[in-house]
């Protein structure tokens, strides 16, 4: 049983936390989780003829999540189309995630083993293409990998391939792009979490074990796991909800699921659905994230 | 040291796939930066050299005022994000797990969750009510909206540098009779360092970025570089913008060299 | 670094400075402003004008309705109009205050979305029609046929625009229905003809002026202005008006309810109504403008433009998208979440 005192310092501590918090807190609030409020009010409401809402109960957005009603013969049916891009919108994150983490590992742990000073230059070089807009490093992104673009003039030049690969407005270019514009997301919180391990321990992985693949099992990744969870979060939730490079890499035909909620805030005039749309993507990724970070952090639970 | 350290921490393929991906990062910004001196007004054939597109971009007021609005946002929001992240990293890591621990972690990660459009439309209807209740209209609206999507992307960094750190040196300055803020100011704040950094670059070029809450949040006349260049993609995008984004891009390496040179005579 | 506070501090205080006298802020499509029209506006006026820009008509009229948005003049495009009016979102104009209202040429004056122009004065308008190399494909181009049927020679190099209505509405036409019905036996073939066409297409996107001098599109559902200075780069590129039907747009000015510079604003309408005026700001964005007398000051190249003179044959074809009633609009949702899944 703890002691009056031992429970008196646990009291302090949950308060310091909250105190710390409470700035993080108030501004989130305000400009962020709280807005959100309004969009599940609306999430009940029904739709305005032009936009907006109407100030009458509904459940239409809600059940227009998973049913349509067929516009032909007035069925309710399992909305296909949503689960489609639903589908599509996870698949191309997961991608994502994975190869920004199997091209940002090596890097940020290239630029953790320089010496101190070079350090930050590598890390200033990994933001510096972020400095120009995102849209403008999609559409860099697009004339790099034309038919007539600088990849397949190259390949054509020193004779690999005769025929230019065609590459813009397919899924592959989506992917391209996702894993530029979110590379510095895996990078920098993995950085954080390498530049602190102290590489002696590595020096004592050695002897204690005899492969590098040991070695980077056993040593090394534990002490980088949360820099691959905060990178991984970082990189694949804002990529279920990208709408601007899907848009313009993929060529616009298939929808990814921040552009079918931006459909129904815009041209769709289908504010309820949208608002509805919105919080089912919210639960179900707090609710991923929540067993993914208890999953993550087990074992690794920090003693101090 | 050093060099016994870099020795055992090669790891096979590493630096050749790091190089590799700095040559991809910079690839395509080089090849912007070269059709911003295209004579032509496409950004895809090229015609000749000129400065012309710089000369149309200084000439251009909206150009200029949305860069400046842009980078004051940017460094404003992430002053306050960085701020306010340190704080909850602080406060969340190394504690013995305490009752909403969890609700203050999902809390401060909520604006990755949902896509950029929900927050928008959210914060115009309420910006709006403010706004058309206070009278006032100027650029904090923007600022805070964006300091508040800039949280999660400062906290995580932080955090993971945070997480497991050691200890001995914090309790080593409060044994020696250090204050709290001491110890916070001259232990833990150098050793958060990096992380501060990695976080407070985040949170600008997250800022630097948005389009979709500054297009819903903004007032009249409060157009930043993204929502003015959105404006233009509808139609086509002009090497104008491209000039722009190529003189912000040398300007910051400009100023980073400048601070590496100095900061190398000093030690 | 005084100068640079002061700046920080204007920038700051934001449109505390929209209340001064002798400013005036339109929020208008971006790009779409000619900058030598303000400056020549300025310099006989006085008033400085801010330009805001927006690119979908749906993001003007949620922030409009939102209030406290602090502009004076919006541009919304025809079917637009009686939204924005039967909102109580803009003001009836004051044509006394207005001499050069006149110039208005007859054929804009009285049009359905707005009856004798009460509400609003011509900005520009346009067509959307077929862009296509012909180097690449040599028939017919004046037929939705180029998107909805797609030719052999142009089968995975054609892209069409993301616009709802005007894509849904291009394939209600091409099987024979009126624009934003609500006859579901029309809207089964249109949804049936872009369905069998979508995957003959390469990309559903914007910024066609580009890829079609540069060669990666060999055809696009496109705007004429847009096409124009496409063939400008590209000689090849040809614009083509469908005969089932195309949909003409005009974007017109309106003065909002809400508007705190209601002087500046007038007298900024009654600039834009002066022919030579009226000239540059089609000369700036290449399409028409609806001002009568305005022609002897275009730029040598639009006044024989293909794609900015309608040829006589075609012009029965081209129809202003009236303003959806909420019922079809539904369909037109329901049929393009099904195409783009």
């Amino acid at each position: 049983m703890a002691s009056e005192a031992e429970r008196a310092q646990a009291a302090a501590s949950t308060r310091n936390a909250w105190l710390l918090s409470t700035p993080a807190l108030v501004l989130l609030f305000c400009a962020a989780a709280g807005p959100l409020l309004i969009v599940l009010v609306y999430s009940f409401l029904a739709k305005g003829d032009y936009g907006g809402v109407a100030w009458n109960f509904s459940t239409d957005g809600w059940v227009g999540i998973l049913f349509s009603r067929d516009i032909f013969d007035d069925t309710l049916q399992l909305a296909d189309a949503h689960l489609t891009i639903f589908w599509r919108s996870v698949k191309i994150s997961l991608l994502t995630t994975l190869i920004t983490f199997a091209l940002g590992f090596p890097t940020a742990w290239f630029i953790a083993t320089r010496p101190p000073k070079a350090r930050a230059m590598w890390l200033f070089l990994i933001t510096i293409p972020f400095w120009t807009n995102l849209l403008i490093r999609t559409f860099a992104i697009n004339e790099m990998i034309r038919n007539e673009g600088v990849v397949n003039s190259f390949l054509q030049g020193i004779g690999l391939i005769s025929e230019p690969i065609r590459m813009i407005n397919t899924d592959l270019a989506v992917l391209i792009g996702m894993t530029y514009v979110y590379l510095p997301l895996m990078v920098l919180p993995l950085f954080a979490a390498i530049d602190r391990f102290d590489m002696r321990l590595l020096e004592a992985g050695y002897d204690l074990y005899a492969s590098r693949l040991q070695v980077l099992r056993h040593v090394i990744l534990p002490i980088v796991k949360p820099g691959i969870v905060a990178g991984s979060i970082l990189v694949f939730v804002p990529s279920l909800g990208a709408y601007v490079t899907p848009r313009v890499l993929g060529g616009g035909k298939n929808m990814m699921i921040g552009n079918f909620i931006e459909l129904q805030f815009g041209q769709g005039r289908n504010w309820p659905l949208g608002a509805a749309l919105s919080i089912a993507l919210l639960l179900i990724v707090m609710i991923a994230l929540i067993f993914y970070v208890r999953a993550a952090t087990k074992g690794s639970n920090p003693h101090g | 040291m050093a060099d016994r350290s870099f020795e055992v921490s090669r790891l096979p393929g590493f630096a050749a796939t790091a190089i590799l991906v700095f040559v991809l990062l910079y690839l395509p910004i080089i090849t912007l930066a070269v059709y911003s001196f295209n004579a032509g007004k496409s950004i895809a054939l090229w015609e000749g050299f000129s400065f012309h597109w710089y000369a149309n971009a200084w000439a251009n007021e909206a150009v200029k005022s949305a860069t400046v609005r842009s980078l004051i946002i940017a460094f404003a929001a992430s002053a306050i994000a960085t701020t306010c992240a340190v704080m909850a990293a602080l406060g969340t890591t190394r504690r013995k797990a305490f009752r909403g621990q969890t609700a203050i972690y999902m809390f401060i990660n909520q604006p990755l969750m949902v896509p950029e459009i929900v927050t928008a439309v959210a914060l115009l209807i309420l910006t709006g009510v403010i706004k058309a209740w206070t009278g006032y209209q100027g650029l904090w609206y923007l600022i805070i909206a964006h300091a508040a999507f800039c949280v999660p992307f400062a906290y995580l960094p932080i955090r993971a540098r945070l997480e497991g750190m050691d200890l001995s040196l914090e309790i080593a300055a409060s044994d020696l009779y250090a204050s709290p803020w001491q110890t916070f100011r001259h232990v833990t704040l150098p050793l958060l360092a990096p992380g501060i950094a990695a976080g407070a670059m985040l949170a600008f070029v997250i800022s630097l970025d948005d389009v979709v809450i500054t297009e819903f949040v903004k007032s009249a006349g409060q157009d930043t570089l993204p929502t003015y260049m959105l404006g233009q993609m509808r139609r086509a995008i002009t090497p104008e913008v491209n000039a722009i984004s190529t003189a912000l891009l040398g300007l910051t390496v400009i100023l980073l060299t400048a601070f590496f040179l100095l900061t190398r005579k000093k030690s | 670094m005084r100068k640079t506070l002061g700046a920080i501090a204007i920038l700051m205080a934001g449109t505390s400075l929209a209340q001064a006298e002798g400013v005036l802020q339109l929020y208008n499509w971006g790009n779409y402003t000619s900058p030598e029209l303000l400056a020549k506006f300025e310099k006989e006026t006085g008033i400085k004008v801010t330009v805001t820009d927006y690119d979908a008509n749906d993001t003007a009229l949620a922030k409009i309705r939102a209030g406290g948005h602090g502009y004076d003049l919006v541009v919304p495009s025809a079917n637009y109009v009686p939204i924005f009016r039967d909102g109580g979102l803009i003001v009836e104009l004051d044509r006394s205050r207005l001499k050069n209202f006149g110039n208005i040429a007859p054929e804009w004056m009285d049009v359905a979305w707005d009856p004798g122009r009460k509400f609003s004065v011509p900005w520009q308008w346009g067509s959307t029609g077929m862009a296509v190399n012909t180097k690449v494909y040599g028939g017919d181009i004046n037929t939705s046929a180029i998107f909805l049927d797609v030719p052999e020679e142009l089968k995975g190099k054609i892209n069409v625009v993301p616009e709802m209505s005007d894509i849904v509405n291009f394939a209600i036409w091409y099987v024979g229905g009126e624009a934003c019905t609500e006859d579901t036996e029309v809207l089964k073939k249109a949804r049936d003809v872009l369905l069998a066409a979508k995957p003959d297409w390469l990309s559903m996107d914007y910024g066609a002026t580009e890829r079609l001098a540069n060669n990666d599109w060999a055809a696009s559902v496109n705007w004429n202005g847009s096409s124009m200075r496409a063939r400008i780069l590209n000689p090849d590129v040809a614009y083509g008006y469908p005969k089932e039907g195309y949909p003409l747009f005009m974007d017109s000015v309106t003065l909002l309810a809400d508007a705190k510079n209601v002087d500046e604003a007038y007298q900024f309408i009654d600039f834009i109504m002066v022919p030579e005026n009226a000239a540059m700001i089609s000369a700036f964005a290449r399409y028409a403008n609806g001002i009568a007398g305005s022609d002897e000051f275009m730029p040598e190249d639009m006044k024989t433009a293909p794609e900015v003179v309608t040829p006589e044959e075609f012009k029965a074809a081209g129809n202003f998208l009236p303003t959806c009633s909420p019922k079809s609009q539904e369909y037109l949702t329901a049929i393009w979440t099904e195409l783009m899944k």
